[in-house]
């Protein structure tokens, strides 16, 4: 029995997990339309490579990965593209963003795909491979899963941990997932451990999901994965969480999993992985789970791009007292803009709230430094003097105090008495940081240019000047061997000298081999032309 | 006696070569307070602060000839971070020398354009692209908003959009909540 480690904090919110977890996936039908957006991952927004009015085959890129930190794009199906317009995307902001329509055709037709033969191939070509399959986390931060399997100055990553905890409440897409196809899971836990060259995977899963731990362990038979019961914690999911739980390892603040030798991906991420490397599939569709007020709670595996309005739809009639649709878990989730917004990758839960299930929260209460947050946070923070800094605007002291370290959980919300909505504060002073930076970076980039520009300009005016000094000076350099002096006298020389032979007569040229007769013909011609010039020169002469 | 002085002769000689050699050996390089400053103003090259530049104004401003308050596009966050900086009182902007204007860019209305090159010439950070007689665009990218290149424009073909916020760019707000009163 492996020994298991706790981390600091966390908290136990009613889990409402088995109202989604008893009925088995469905496959949701075509929607009558897709919109799928371009910017579904973290890094660079993908590059529409598709025109209007072009048919587009299932599984046909769409939208081309721009640079490293960046991944493709896929039709989810077969059909026209009738727009690439801004639409409105499941984001907080609710700004539109850049998403190409597709007009389904309902024919299915896949675009031709091929298996990848992972042992063999250059492990850099695989992840460009991957990249072009559209593979991010599916567990809701979606960073491309290529740039997580480089194991880059490091030989290899020794551990690997596949993420089936699923800690927040109300999802249970990673449940359903791992209980109905956990031989592709393992099967896709092998390619990464190929290509991290680990030499353990552990696969952590809570225990209030048994049947899930159960199916993973009967996948596992045979092969070195461990998979291991976590206790049921809120946010044991976490990656950093995770792998304090398992491994009793914790990265240095600012710091990355893999510095300890360890990386960690969802089990759904490792699926999508198992899909496009043993069947050449794209990231088409996604298990997500549809559940709060609606009629029948349920998990659907659907396409990216299918709008959240018929999505739900597919769990009954809408209730006349839902208010709205919260993205993710209730803890780390945001209210959709809009229920046209499409199913993008991240999209792990869709929960229908009413007053009855989410009341609003009671009036806040100011902070009576009780520390409970503290108490709560599962990285350590002291997330009371974060609210304390982010609220005055000294956003340097809350970096002092590890503001980049907190991972949005909302623990400490869920614990403050005052009821003080303390992740805003944070995702604040956040944003307002990384906006600071922004302008700095195109400061130090308008410096740089003035700079140049100054210089240029008198790089121009040196040049200049020169010209002119070298135009009034006559020639720069004097004929080798002649005094700088005599160089004035000599151009005048030279010129005289070329006059005179202007006048004396052009020498026919190029006559060596020419019969006789044509020589006879050029000679009269010359004498013609030298009576002419002498007749044309006599009267200037008199004159 | 004659001990006692000699002892606090040779103290003060030795003392005095040991500072004397820690001001040479340990010299600090006067502070570059100009850069700090400079890093501090938006680098829009506008010339509003009646310098030629965020640099001589920076300049100014670290030579005591210059006031904090003269440049509007940094803004009320730019004067406080300047007098945090220098240790002196904020005060407001200086409305000689303008108003804070949300960020913008410079477009160039294309059908218009003669292809004067006259913008080009203004552009303090050369973010103009064109040729004689041929159309200019303005590289939104690098343009820092200056508007120094409207008024050259002969036939006003230049005007400025104030950026939009996408989803990058987009910033969280300061929170706004309810709060119980007694």
């Amino acid at each position: 029995m492996r020994k298991l480690f706790d981390f600091h904090g966390g908290v136990h919110p009613a889990q409402h997990k088995a109202e989604s977890a008893t009925l088995p996936i469905a496959t949701a039908p075509l929607p009558t339309r897709l919109i799928v957006p371009m910017h579904q991952h973290i890094g660079n927004r993908a590059k529409p490579i598709v025109s209007v009015g072009e048919r587009v085959l299932k599984g046909q890129m769409i939208g081309q990965a721009d640079g490293y930190i960046s991944c493709a794009v896929h039709a989810p199906t077969s059909g026209t593209v009738s727009a690439i317009e801004m639409a409105t995307v499941p984001h907080p902001s609710g700004l539109p963003d850049l998403c190409i329509r597709i007009e389904p055709d309902g024919e299915e037709q896949w675009v031709e795909r091929t298996p990848l033969d992972y042992t063999t191939m250059n492990p850099s070509e695989l992840r460009n491979r991957l990249r072009d399959l559209g593979l991010a986390g599916m567990g809701g931060a979606v960073f491309p899963s290529h740039a997580k399997l480089n194991p880059g100055r490091r030989a290899n990553v020794p551990t690997l941990i596949l993420n089936g905890a699923e800690c927040e409440p109300w999802i249970t897409c990673d449940d359903l997932l791992m209980r109905e196809r956990a031989d592709q899971i393992v099967a896709g836990g092998k390619i990464m451990q190929h290509m991290l060259g680990a030499s353990e995977v552990l696969i952590g899963i809570e225990d209030n999901k048994p049947e899930a731990i159960q199916a993973m362990r009967a996948a596992c038979a045979g092969t070195d994965f461990e998979v291991i019961v976590a206790p049921t914690k809120y946010p044991s999911g976490g990656a950093k969480q995770l792998t304090k739980i398992l491994t009793g390892k914790e990265p240095p603040a600012g710091g990355r999993s893999t510095e300890i030798g360890v990386q960690v991906f969802n089990v759904a991420t490792v699926y999508t992985l198992a899909r496009a490397v043993l069947h050449g599939e794209p990231v088409i569709s996604r298990v997500i789970t549809v559940t709060g007020n609606v009629e029948r709670p349920h998990n659907f595996e659907a396409l990216i791009g299918t709008p959240v309005r018929e999505l739900v739809a597919l769990a009954g009639t809408p209730r006349a007292d839902t208010q709205g649709y919260i993205m993710g878990g209730p803890m780390m989730g945001f209210n959709l803009p809009s229920d046209q917004a499409p199913l993008i990758k991240a999209t792990n839960c869709l929960i229908a709230t009413s007053p009855k299930l989410f009341p609003a929260p009671p009036p806040a209460l100011p902070c009576i430094r009780c520390t409970l947050c503290a108490q709560a946070c599962p990285v350590d923070l002291q997330p009371q003097e974060l609210y304390w800094f982010s609220r005055a605007k000294e956003f340097g002291k809350a970096q002092e105090y590890d503001l980049f370290d907190c991972i949005e959980c909302g623990c400490c919300d869920y614990v403050c008495p005052s009821n003080i909505p303390l992740v805003q504060y944070y995702r604040f002073a956040k944003s307002e940081i990384w906006a600071r930076e922004r302008e700095k970076d195109k400061a130090d980039v308008a410096r740089d240019r003035h700079e140049f520009r100054d210089y240029r300009i008198e790089r121009e005016k040196k040049e200049r000047a020169d010209k002119l000094a070298a135009k009034t000076q006559g020639p720069k350099t004097p004929a080798p061997g002649q005094p700088a002096a005599d160089s004035k006298q000599a151009a005048i020389q030279a010129a005289i000298d070329r006059a005179k032979l202007k006048r004396a007569g052009v020498e026919p040229k190029n006559v060596a081999d020419l019969p006789p007769e044509k020589l006879q013909e050029i000679r009269e011609i010359e004498a013609r032309r030298a009576q002419l010039k002498q007749a044309m020169e006599k009267p200037s002469d008199t004159l | 006696m004659l001990t006692a002085l000699l002892a606090m002769a040779g103290l003060t000689l030795f003392l005095g070569l040991v500072l004397g050699f820690a001001a040479i050996k340990f010299k600090v390089e006067e502070s570059p307070l100009v850069q700090k400053i400079d890093a501090i103003l938006p680098q829009t090259q506008c010339g509003q602060c009646g310098f030629p530049g965020c640099k001589p104004y920076a300049t100014a401003i670290a030579a005591g000839e210059a006031d904090i308050n003269q440049c509007p596009p940094g803004g009320e966050e730019g004067i406080q971070r300047l007098s945090e900086l220098l240790g002196v009182e904020p005060k407001p902007l200086n409305a000689e020398h303008g108003v804070t204007k949300p960020k913008s860019v410079a477009v160039i209305d294309e059908n218009i354009c003669i292809g004067c090159t006259l913008c080009i010439q203004a552009c303090p950070v050369d973010a103009i692209l064109g040729a004689a007689k041929h159309m200019h665009t303005v590289i939104e990218a690098e343009c820092t908003g200056c508007e120094l290149c409207i008024p050259p424009c002969p036939v006003d073909c230049i005007s400025m959009k104030p950026l939009q916020e996408d989803i990058t760019t987009w910033k969280w707000k300061y929170p706004m909540y309810a709060i119980k009163h007694f």
